[in-house]
């Protein structure tokens, strides 16, 4: 160790204070990096309840603190959100009290598409996640709006477009709501105007549209980002106006395309989504009616023509009564004829029956029994007289047999007076009389029958003539049609030979009426009596 | 068959009852009876279909905002 150690190296370096080291620092810092772009990844995005936004941006080897204060925010295009590949512009500071340095950033843009890209998917698949753009979601549009509202610039082709094509299609009463289509104030104003639409009260001052197309032209995917925006992707969602989305060319998608109920390819081919072609529809509704007009006359004509041919099926009246008739004449001549073969046969029948009863066949049967009665009393004498002559010879005491034989003969008498008296003409001419009355009473019923026969066989015929009556012409007449002859009483059924015609005579159900023409025949009776005939 | 009345239908639900009027006369049996109303229902929506069309009419306006941010009205708009 050194005596003369000295035990403070002298220097002539200047002494700082902190304060006046963290001031230099800053001043070097904040003079070399007044301005710079940073590129990292975002790292740890922590927004502070007074609006101001830390985070930090880092790569493999380093992070930088960064903040944004509360009014950068709002105006960031792109808000930093965590594995961002970015570049921060800005400058740097330092924060002496921490003794930190920070990049202080005013903007944050995404470095290179491809990193926006993902940025756009992620969100994309974030509000997929939440179901906004779900097909179910997706409401009709109108058939035929009455009113459309556009959000769009109201400078620029796209409105002159969408405008240009709804009045070649269908003209509309159109709202246009102005909004900026790029830029910072894109996304909030496209987001209010959706919002805005929705808002008006049906019937209100401002007629509330049917649908709603949201339109910018084509640009590149920075321009168009303001639709790739939550809010406005969000105010779409929500939109209870079915609303199509028309934004960049065909080949660009961005969000609102996903949560729009409809996507148009370009603002044009929104407005031919929104409304049909007003002359199509015209013709379908002319040609719609032209088939009704046919379709129905069809239908009457066809109808008709089955009419006719129902009509001429149908059966002649005359001959429809042809068939009544020739069995009512056959019946009606072979009427009398049965009754007479009728009479005829039982005037046979009596006459058999009555000619047994002739008085003298009974005198003669009587007579003839008498004969027989004498010729038996007469063998019967000789048979007693013999038997008489026998006892006589053969027994002596023929005084008792005489007896005996006086007393039989007696009796044989006595029966033979009775049988005699029987024997009265008065008997036959009762039977004869019996006879008579009964013929008398068979003669009385026979007649009887007769007539009630006569009588059924007059009601048929009436039956028939009224039947006969109810289906000839007259019956029509009376239901108030008319027959229309000519001056000789042929009837006419066309037009041509009535104007033909010299008179014309009208037939009515109470007569007939003449129409000019010389009276050349006398009116026929206006229904002649049917001819009965006679029964017999 | 509705009986919606014909004046309170849109164009479309007008349109396609005309068209099913029109398909139902042409094709199936319809009693005539039937078919006079039919078609007297079909020539009324036709009407209506027709004034629907004819009503058309351009009519472009811009929103114009109050103070507040909110909807006044609209004034015409001319598309520059």
């Amino acid at each position: 160790m050194d005596l003369i150690d000295d035990p403070q190296p002298v220097s002539n370096t200047p002494e700082f204070t902190v304060a006046e080291i963290s001031g230099a620092v800053k001043r070097v810092i904040e003079g070399e990096f007044g301005r710079v772009r940073v590129r990292g990844e975002v790292g740890r995005v922590v927004v502070a309840r007074t609006g101001h936004m830390y985070f930090d941006l880092k790569d493999e080897r380093a992070v930088l603190a960064a903040v944004s204060w509360k009014g950068q925010v709002a105006r960031m295009r792109v808000r930093p959100e965590e594995g961002m590949e970015v570049i921060a512009t800005g400058r740097m500071t330092t924060f002496g009290p921490q003794s930190k340095y920070q990049l202080q950033v005013e903007s944050v843009e995404p470095a290179g598409a491809g990193a926006l890209m993902a940025m756009l998917e992620k969100r994309r698949a974030a509000l997929a996640g939440e179901g906004l753009f779900d097909a179910g979601r997706k409401r009709p549009l109108p058939y035929l709006p009455r009113v459309i509202g556009v959000v769009t610039s109201p400078s620029g082709a796209v409105i002159r477009d969408i405008l240009h094509r709804l009045r070649d299609r269908f003209p509309v009463q159109v709202i246009v709501w102005p909004v900026a289509v790029q830029g910072e104030r894109c996304a909030p104003e496209v987001a209010r105007a959706i919002t805005g639409f929705n808002a008006l009260a049906p019937g209100g001052k401002v007629p509330r549209p049917d649908v709603l197309i949201v339109a910018r032209g084509g640009g590149s995917i920075e321009d168009l980002w303001g639709f790739n925006e939550e809010i406005v992707v969000r105010a779409a969602a929500a939109s209870e106006i079915p609303l199509i989305s028309a934004v960049g060319h065909e080949t660009d998608t961005t969000l609102i395309d996903h949560a729009a109920d409809r996507r148009a390819p370009t603002p044009s081919a929104a407005a031919e989504v929104a409304v049909p072609v007003r002359a199509d529809l015209l013709a379908h509704v002319s040609g719609q009616q032209a088939r009704l007009l046919r379709a129905s006359g069809q239908m009457i004509a066809r109808r008709d023509q089955r009419l006719r041919d129902l009509s001429r099926a149908l059966p002649r009246p005359d001959s429809l009564l042809a068939g009544a008739w020739q069995g009512f004449d056959r019946w009606a001549e072979r009427l009398p004829g049965s009754l007479r073969t009728l009479v005829s046969t039982k005037a046979r029948a009596l006459a058999e029956t009555a000619g047994g009863l002739r008085a003298s066949a009974l005198l003669r049967q009587a007579s003839k029994d008498q004969e027989r009665l004498r010729s038996r009393m007469l063998r019967l004498a000789a048979a007693a007289q013999r038997q008489l002559e026998r006892a006589r010879a053969t027994l002596p005491e023929s005084t008792r047999l005489d007896r005996a034989l006086s007393a039989t003969t007696a009796h044989k008498t006595a029966v033979l007076g009775m049988s005699t008296g029987r024997l009265r003409p008065e008997i036959a001419t009762a039977r004869i009389t019996d006879a008579r009355a009964r013929l008398d009473e068979r003669t009385r019923q026979l007649n009887a029958a007769l007539d009630r026969r006569l009588e059924r066989a007059r009601h048929a015929i009436t039956q028939a003539e009224r039947l006969r009556q109810s289906l000839g012409y007259t019956a029509t007449l009376a239901r108030g049609y008319a027959v229309v002859r000519d001056a000789s009483g042929q009837p006419l059924t066309t037009r041509q030979a009535a104007s033909d015609a010299t008179g014309l005579e009208i037939e009515f159900r109470d007569g007939r009426l003449k129409l000019g023409g010389a009276r050349t025949s006398p009116p026929r009776p206006p229904k002649p009596a049917p001819d009965q005939g006679s029964l017999f | 068959m509705t009986d919606t009345p014909v004046e309170e239908m849109s164009f479309e639900t007008a349109l396609k009852a005309l068209e099913d009027i029109v398909t139902r006369l042409e094709s199936a049996d319809v009693p005539l009876e039937e078919s006079i109303t039919l078609y007297e229902r079909g020539a009324k929506l036709k009407a209506h279909c027709e004034a629907r069309l004819n009503a058309a009419q351009e009519k472009v306006e811009a929103i114009r905002l109050a103070q507040s941010g909110e909807p006044a009205g609209t004034e015409p708009f001319n598309a520059g």
